[in-house]
């Protein structure tokens, strides 16, 4: 479990370096990067003073070298619209990303696990077809038409709900259902195609043959198994979830990391735009890792392997 | 009590039925190909089809509803938007720009990331590792996040979401070709080929490339729906095609100001074509993936 | 006049539908065998024979392509065709029960061999979890695993395939079934476990008062455990009987070419006898005989139509022209010498 563990994190460390390597790589390669750090309309002499600043005159490696070492300081750079350091900025807003997320999480779980067994039980019938329609919806809508069209029904003709702002839980059910819409299909698609390989198993065909209830074989023998894969995904999709809401939080302008995307983008704030592409990079990749090490904990065959 | 499922009293098929089932034509999903075939046209005619400029209003005709409710006329088929400017007009020309934009940067990734899969996967090695490292990274990142940064540096316009596109999705190729190309290197062909002498390049041009172009081409179909979502989501935040191009997502994103209002045909008709070609582009996918190879199922 | 069978299959025929109906497999075709109590029964073909989808049409657990089109299965006077699946349950496990191919598949990673072994008796016997955990020690002691106690809290993919295999063994075991049904159990085994399992097998069986239904392709296994057998050949039974009749003079030229391709000690400078031709393709059965194309003795009649079964000798059947008790002057026996 040890070596598996140590494998892990270096992988790890391995991607953040190659993200920042990317990074790093496409600002430069793209043009001057001094036009991205100075707010639009600077003069000759200011961006010479930032070309100075940033040390931007320097050699290629001592860039780098700055940069990580920035990077691993926590300082992203500082907001030109808000005068703040981005870093402190995005942890005052990634609370609500990760509310809105966790909601979204759960009530894609709530939807697809269990339509996802019942369209695997039910293969070829009535629950099945309906489990492939919601399927190809979730592919085929985007999150934001989706969150558009429920402002339309539930906020403008029926009045019920909030379409904005994060004032209580009203205001969460929308932009989570929005979100959570595409990864409630992917989770029943997952869920019915893992259920379906388990069923197919031997162990399977041997708790029926030693008579077991249908509900029992499926409950006990079939759902822990099928359910590992499901729940590895939902993890790694629950950090995804946080970093492609920034389309549902523009919609229903809900104040999370990805409104704070938007505004950088909106303002040509750059070095906002920046540290939250490079946050969400690094968050993912480091969930993945704590999500590796979680399905050794599930799966007892990885756990005792020495 | 009733016959339980798995015992039936199978009558013997007449020989007649069985002909005809074995007669039986091909299940082309002729609806998603006619959609896709429409938009196509739509996109190609667009300057003859639309009936008004798209990126021109006029101000005395704003936010005019479609011409079955009060206060729309004919002349507006599906009414205006804020500036003005014809709903139909600029739903015509976003086809054209869906259309460009979606099969444009589904080819450059699948170019890309074919050729980079089979290098990967046959060539081996080091060149292997990087390739793949580099893969695995930027397919940790979601492909919005890393659209967005891209775009937000080279700033809009329709060729750099094309290109940022291609960058963005190419790991979704090589990926999987690199799979087959795996398991490819070890057939009885391309053995014979090396003894034969034939160098690395002319194995993968001749011998490697037809057998994965299958793959790739039903990857492709099923990246469409994801490319032109993601095209529509850039120019929705402003960072895709740049306004007055008339662009779905930018047309919704234009139409959220008239929303609350009730300007509902600005979102409804956009977000209406979007899925439309999103959902016949995957059923296409879809189809072309059970008949070339069942067992593609991971793709 | 012995007793009634614990099992008469009369024939029962297993079809596998394609999804449009336009591919019909006849998996079992046809099938008539008796089984007595305590009896051990070798049923031996080779892959795609059908013997596998045999086994599990007797406990109704096929897949769900496949469909029971016709016969009956008589297990202790009543015909399992007709039950209905909540009846089954009750029999599998419990009154029948099977032994799979491979230990390691069979038994699922993410629970232990305490809980697995136990599960039948609590589902069965409504026994409560303390008792049934004492039991299922007990059933781990009989198929001879060294400390039951702590084997029982570990994991399968902790024990080596030949102690899988025995906790399998003793699975099935565990609700004193009458007919015990083992499909290829020694096939994932080490050669020098094989030996020790199938003693054990018989062990158990004439502790419990066991019926065996064996399934392999090792007819030496056949000859050191059956009683009776039956070979398959596209899904039909071609010949069975007596173990010891058949192998001392086969009625069937599919079962002589078997016994004729086992080398022996003896005749290491000679070539290996093999069967020619190809295992036939179950969904475009020719007309007539289904072994007619590789057999050296076909006759004319052969293609033409299917042989029925016929009784060479008393507790016999052979589904061959040749043995054809009129045919060749009341001489069953299949003439030796093929070209």
């Amino acid at each position: 479990m040890r070596q598996y563990i140590i494998r892990r994190v270096g992988y790890c460390l391995l991607s953040l370096f190659l993200l920042s390597v990317t990074i790093f790589f496409f600002v430069r390669v793209t043009g001057d990067p001094a036009t991205l750090l100075v707010e639009p309309g600077a003069s000759e002499a200011d961006i010479a003073a930032i070309h100075h600043q940033f040390g931007l005159d320097q050699p290629l490696w001592v860039q780098y070298g700055l940069f990580m070492w920035s990077l691993a300081h926590g300082d992203l750079g500082q907001s030109f619209y808000y005068q703040t350091p981005v870093m402190e900025l995005y942890l005052q807003r990634l609370p609500n990303s990760l509310l809105l997320a966790f909601v979204a999480m759960a009530l894609s779980l709530v939807i697809g696990v269990p339509s996802g067994i019942l369209a695997s039980v039910r293969v070829g019938r009535f629950w099945d077809s309906f489990g492939k329609l919601f399927s190809l919806l979730g592919l085929s809508l985007p999150s934001f038409l989706v969150g558009l069209l429920l402002i339309l029904v539930f906020s403008v003709y029926l009045g019920w709900l909030p379409s904005s702002g994060a004032d209580g839980p009203l205001n969460l059910i929308m932009p989570a259902f929005a979100l959570g819409w595409y990864f409630a299909a992917s989770h029943m698609r997952l869920t019915r195609s893992s259920m379906l390989d388990v069923l197919g198993s031997e162990y399977i065909k041997l708790a029926r043959l030693k008579g077991l209830p249908q509900s029992l074989v499926i409950a006990k023998h079939a759902f822990k198994n099928a359910l590992i894969p499901v729940l590895t995904l939902a993890g790694i999709n629950l950090v995804i979830m946080v970093n492609v809401a920034v389309v549902v939080e523009v919609v229903f302008a809900w104040p999370g990391i990805g409104r704070l995307l938007y505004e950088g983008i909106t303002f040509r704030d750059f070095p906002i735009v920046q540290g939250v592409v490079i946050l969400g990079g690094a968050m993912i990749v480091i969930v993945n890792l704590f999500v590796d090490i979680l399905y050794a904990v599930i799966d007892p065959r990885i756990r005792l392997e020495s | 009590m009733s016959t339980p499922a798995d015992v039936i009293r199978l009558p013997t098929p007449t020989p007649r039925f069985a002909a005809i089932r074995a007669l039986r034509l091909g299940d082309v999903p002729m609806v998603p190909l006619l959609i896709l075939g429409v938009i196509a046209l739509v996109a190609v005619f667009a300057n003859q089809l639309a009936p008004h400029n798209p990126e021109i209003g006029s101000l005395t005709a704003r936010f005019k509803p479609p011409f079955w409710v009060t206060g729309g006329s004919t002349e507006y088929l599906l009414g205006t938007d804020q500036l003005g400017r014809d709903v139909l007009s600029r739903l015509i020309f976003g086809a054209r720009v869906s259309m460009v934009v979606g099969f444009t940067a589904v080819i450059f990734a699948g170019v890309l990331g074919t050729a980079l899969g089979i290098v990967s996967g046959y060539l081996g090695g080091w060149v292997d590792q990087v390739i793949m490292r580099i893969t695995d990274t930027w397919l940790a990142l979601p492909a919005l996040m890393f659209a967005i940064f891209l775009a937000s540096i080279v700033g809009p316009s329709m060729w750099n979401i094309v290109i940022i596109l291609g960058l963005v999705y190419w790991t979704r190729y090589a990926r999987v070709i690199r799979g087959e190309v795996l398991s490819l290197k070890e057939r009885e062909f391309v053995r014979l080929a090396i003894v034969a002498g034939c160098s690395k390049l002319t194995i993968m041009r001749r011998h490697i490339l037809p057998n994965v172009i299958n793959s790739a081409v039903v990857l492709g179909t099923l990246m469409l729906g994801v490319v032109i979502i993601t095209e529509a989501t850039l120019s929705f935040l402003g960072v895709g095609v740049p306004p007055p191009q008339p662009a779905w997502g930018l047309m919704l994103s234009d139409g959220k100001q008239g929303l609350m209002v009730g300007y509902w045909w600005l979102t409804v008709f956009p977000g209406g074509c979007i899925v439309l070609m999103v959902l016949s582009a995957n059923l296409l996918g879809d189809w072309l993936r059970v008949k070339f190879d069942p067992q593609l199922r991971q793709l | 006049m012995t007793a009634a069978p614990l099992l008469e299959l009369d024939n029962l025929s297993t079809h596998y539908v394609s999804a449009q109906g336009t591919r019909i497999v006849r998996a079992v075709d046809e099938v008539s065998l008796r089984l007595n109590a305590g009896e051990t029964l070798g049923i031996v073909g080779e892959s795609g024979s059908g013997k596998s989808t045999l086994a599990l049409t007797i406990l109704r657990v096929l897949p769900p392509a496949a469909r029971i089109v016709g016969g009956r299965m008589l297990f202790e006077g009543e015909d399992l065709v007709a039950k209905s699946d909540a009846e089954m349950r009750h029999i599998r496990g419990k009154r029948i029960a099977m032994i799979l191919q491979d230990p390691m598949a069979s038994l699922n990673p993410l629970f232990t061999i305490g809980d697995q072994v136990a599960e039948p008796i609590r589902v069965h016997e409504g026994e409560r979890r303390a008792t049934a955990w004492n039991r299922a020690r007990e059933l781990l002691r009989s198929v001879r695993i060294p400390s039951p106690e702590t084997r029982l809290t570990q994991y399968p993919h902790e024990m080596s395939g030949g102690m899988r295999q025995r906790i399998v063994g003793a699975i099935g075991i565990s609700c004193e079934p009458r007919l015990l049904i083992a499909d290829e159990p020694t096939t994932s085994l080490d050669l020098t476990i094989q030996a020790q399992y199938l003693n054990l097998l018989r062990d158990l069986q004439q502790a419990h008062g066991l019926a065996l239904i064996f399934i392999t392709h090792n007819l030496g296994i056949v000859a050191k455990m059956c009683d009776q057998l039956a070979v398959m050949y596209a899904g039909r039974v071609v010949e069975s009987g007596p173990v010891s009749r058949i192998f001392n003079a086969p009625a069937h030229p599919y079962t002589r070419a078997l016994l004729n391709s086992i080398p022996r000690m003896s005749d290491s400078d000679q070539r290996l006898v093999a069967i020619d031709g190809q295992p036939p393709d179950l969904s475009a059965l020719p007309s007539g005989c289904a072994f007619a194309p590789r057999c050296p003795q076909a006759l004319a009649r052969c293609r033409d139509a299917a042989p029925p079964p016929f009784a060479p000798e008393e507790g016999r059947i052979a589904r061959c022209w040749l043995a054809e008790p009129s045919a060749v002057g009341g001489d069953f026996r299949v003439a030796s010498g093929a070209a």
